[in-house]
């Protein structure tokens, strides 16, 4: 398969939506959990630079909603009053990446309007502010849970394949079970035996644990192969002869050749496991409310007239497929790579 | 006989896995003031909740082996009644869609790989790559809108009110109905690996020298590709039909519960909920059969289809 372009592009998106993730609190403009209870599901606000009189504004304004009649979820612009929006505002504390203190925000209006760059959900909370916040969850979940399963895997693999026999025979055996069940499935049946309702910091590390340890047999496997085959090149038999330590030969021979296969797991089992994520997010058995994450934002959508009314419920579904595609083209750049290199 | 023995394997794991949970089904009780912890006791022990873990075993393979495979509080019965008709449903599901998806993607495949440049690869990608990057879950949650908007299809479930009232044909027709929807997220779920995988496979038998051979002695391209380049792509594409089988029962556990589908996916989730741990053990062994009956299936299939498997056997 030809070299598909793109995959420095692909690097830039990534790094942008994990950087976003890590600012979420700088660039969000209210607190995810903040609610306004008479706003929910409002509408994505407009932003304008002309006003109701005809006149141009160089900086942009919004004009606050209001329910209109009995209704919920319609929505008419006050055009009265103009709402500037305004940068570098003071706003509910943060903490910038999870260390640093902070209670500045990119940009806001005057209280007490809000603005609500991606709508409202039915609480009120701004779309965008629990976008960002929950891609914090969602994404950090998929690499963390990826390094966990990488990390064991490339473990168990190298064991296997550097000891052979009786060590080899039994988790190989094991990954076969492991394989032998549909991955959800499995991941379900795991989930089922952990507590339901625990506090939302809680859930997400058991949830990196249960997707990471769920995954280990498949990257165990490749690494096994790659190992077995590296045990035998001649320089290794030479350096065993030298009376290198099983340690050593594993340390400056073995590990090199399998850092390739890694990266390129990686990248495919990243999305993946964002995907396992929100999928048990979804049914309510990953993170739970108030925390937000991409999964149970989506939840929403189970609702009927969210479904059908309310299209900035959908945004953190519309927000996985740039960073899918991202990741696929760069598992697809790597590949080539691997295969360049090998041949 | 290795699947038998996998499956044993995955009992044993899963049924230790389940049973070390920490609280059960009687748990919740206890928080109950109107219980007493008497009765508690008495329903633990009556269910054989205070023995151990062996002897667990055992009594679950007992029951097993009745067809009952164990038994769920919060049903109050054997899990194998409850299971059996959610199996067929989840059977059914994912039969008719493996089906259509590699009715689709074989042709489908086969062309792409003929026309190695130009416009209908150029889209194809696009597209394949697009279906991969949509998730599942967006998919399926799409078709749902696409279905209340246009009113053509029938939103969840698989039956209409009143489907027992009616005439077998039209019971048949009001199932086929309600397929349609599932049925079409779980074949664009899938497909669009699928198609890549065959036209990688039909691609590199078209490149090898045999068929240029082939072509060099005046065989009319149309007879190489049936009689020559297929039968040799199918290969691989066989051993593929089991690893399809395992991520089209993946998903069909989240269309099954999005489109309330009465399969497995939906009893699973409630059972998972309700820390009704037998009744999570069902529909988990149940895919496992599932899959490795598709994975037996396929090497028949192998083993038939080409002859240098059957003699290495014997």
């Amino acid at each position: 398969m030809s070299a598909r372009v793109g995959w420095p592009a692909a690097l830039v998106v990534l790094a942008a939506v994990h950087l976003a993730a890590l600012g979420a609190g700088f660039l969000a403009p209210y607190a995810p959990t903040e609610q306004n209870r008479t706003l929910p599901y409002a509408p994505p606000a407009r932003l304008r630079f002309v006003d109701a009189e005809g006149m141009f504004h160089v900086r942009p304004f919004v004009y606050p909603v209001t329910e209109q009649g009995t209704v919920t979820g319609a929505y008419g612009e006050d055009r009265s009053r103009a709402c500037p929006v305004r940068f570098l505002v003071p706003g509910a504390p943060y903490r910038f990446a999870g260390l640093l203190p902070g209670h500045v925000h990119l940009f806001g209006v005057d209280e007490p309007a809000r603005v609500f760059l991606l709508g409202a959900d039915g609480f009120g909370r701004d779309q965008l502010s629990r976008l960002l916040h929950g891609a914090q969850i969602s994404l950090f979940a998929g690499l963390m849970a990826t390094a966990l399963s990488l990390g064991v895997g490339w473990l168990l693999g190298t064991l296997s394949g550097f000891y052979g026999r009786w060590i080899d025979a039994v988790l190989m055996r094991s990954a076969e079970l492991f394989l032998a069940l549909p991955w959800l499935y499995l991941l379900f049946a795991v989930r089922a035996v952990l507590p339901l309702s625990i506090p939302p910091a809680r859930a997400f590390l058991l949830l990196v644990l249960v997707i990471g340890l769920v995954d280990w047999a498949r990257p165990a496997r490749l690494i096994r192969g790659l190992v077995l085959s590296a045990r035998e090149r001649s320089y290794v038999l030479a350096a065993r002869g030298f009376g290198a330590s099983d340690f050593y030969l594993i340390r400056r021979h073995i590990a090199p050749q399998t850092f390739g296969l890694l990266l390129t797991q990686a990248a495919l089992l990243v999305p993946q496991y964002i995907l396992a994520e929100v999928t048990l997010s979804f049914l309510g058995l990953g993170v739970s409310e108030p925390v937000p994450s991409w999964g149970n934002m989506l939840a929403d959508l189970q609702h009927y007239h969210v479904l059908v009314s309310y299209w900035w419920m959908w945004v953190p579904g519309l927000a996985l497929v740039p960073v899918i595609l991202a990741y696929y083209a760069l598992s697809e750049a790597l590949d080539v790579r691997a295969g360049a290199a090998s041949s | 006989m290795h699947g038998l023995l996998l499956l044993v394997g995955v009992s044993v794991l899963s049924f230790v896995l389940v049973e070390l949970a920490p609280g059960d089904y009687f748990a919740e009780m206890r928080l109950d003031p109107r219980i007493s912890e008497a009765t508690v006791h008495a329903l633990r022990s009556r269910y054989g909740l205070d023995r151990p873990l062996p002897e667990r075993y055992a009594r679950w393979l007992a029951s097993l082996a009745k067809g009952e495979l164990g038994y769920s509080f919060a049903y109050g019965q054997p899990v194998g009644p409850l299971l059996w008709p959610r199996l067929r449903n989840t059977l059914l599901l994912t039969v008719t869609a493996t089906a259509l998806a590699w009715l689709l993607a074989v042709p489908l495949g086969t062309w792409w790989a003929t026309r190695p440049r130009g416009p209908a690869d150029a889209g194809l990608t696009g597209l394949t790559a697009m279906l991969l990057a949509l998730p599942d879950l967006v998919l399926v949650l799409g078709l749902l809108l696409f279905a209340v908007r246009t009113g053509w299809f029938p939103v969840g479930g698989m039956v209409s009110l009143g489907h027992e009232q009616m005439p077998w044909g039209a019971r048949v027709k009001d199932v086929a109905f309600h397929l349609v929807l599932p049925v079409t997220a779980l074949v664009l779920g899938v497909v669009p690996a699928l198609v890549r995988y065959v036209r990688a496979s039909v691609a590199d038998a078209l490149g090898a020298p045999f068929v240029r051979a082939a072509r060099a002695h005046g065989i009319p391209e149309r007879r190489v590709l049936f009689r020559h380049v297929l039968p040799a792509a199918a290969n691989p594409l066989i051993s593929l039909f089991g690893l399809s089988l395992a991520g089209l029962l993946s998903m069909s556990l989240l269309v099954e519960v999005v489109m309330s589908w009465p399969g497995l996916g939906p009893l699973l989730l409630e059972a998972i909920l309700a820390r009704d741990f037998h009744l999570v053990l069902g529909p988990v062994l149940a895919s496992t059969v599932l899959l490795l009956g598709g994975n037996l299936l396929a090497d028949l299939v192998l083993a038939v289809a080409d002859p240098r498997i059957r003699t290495e056997e014997r």
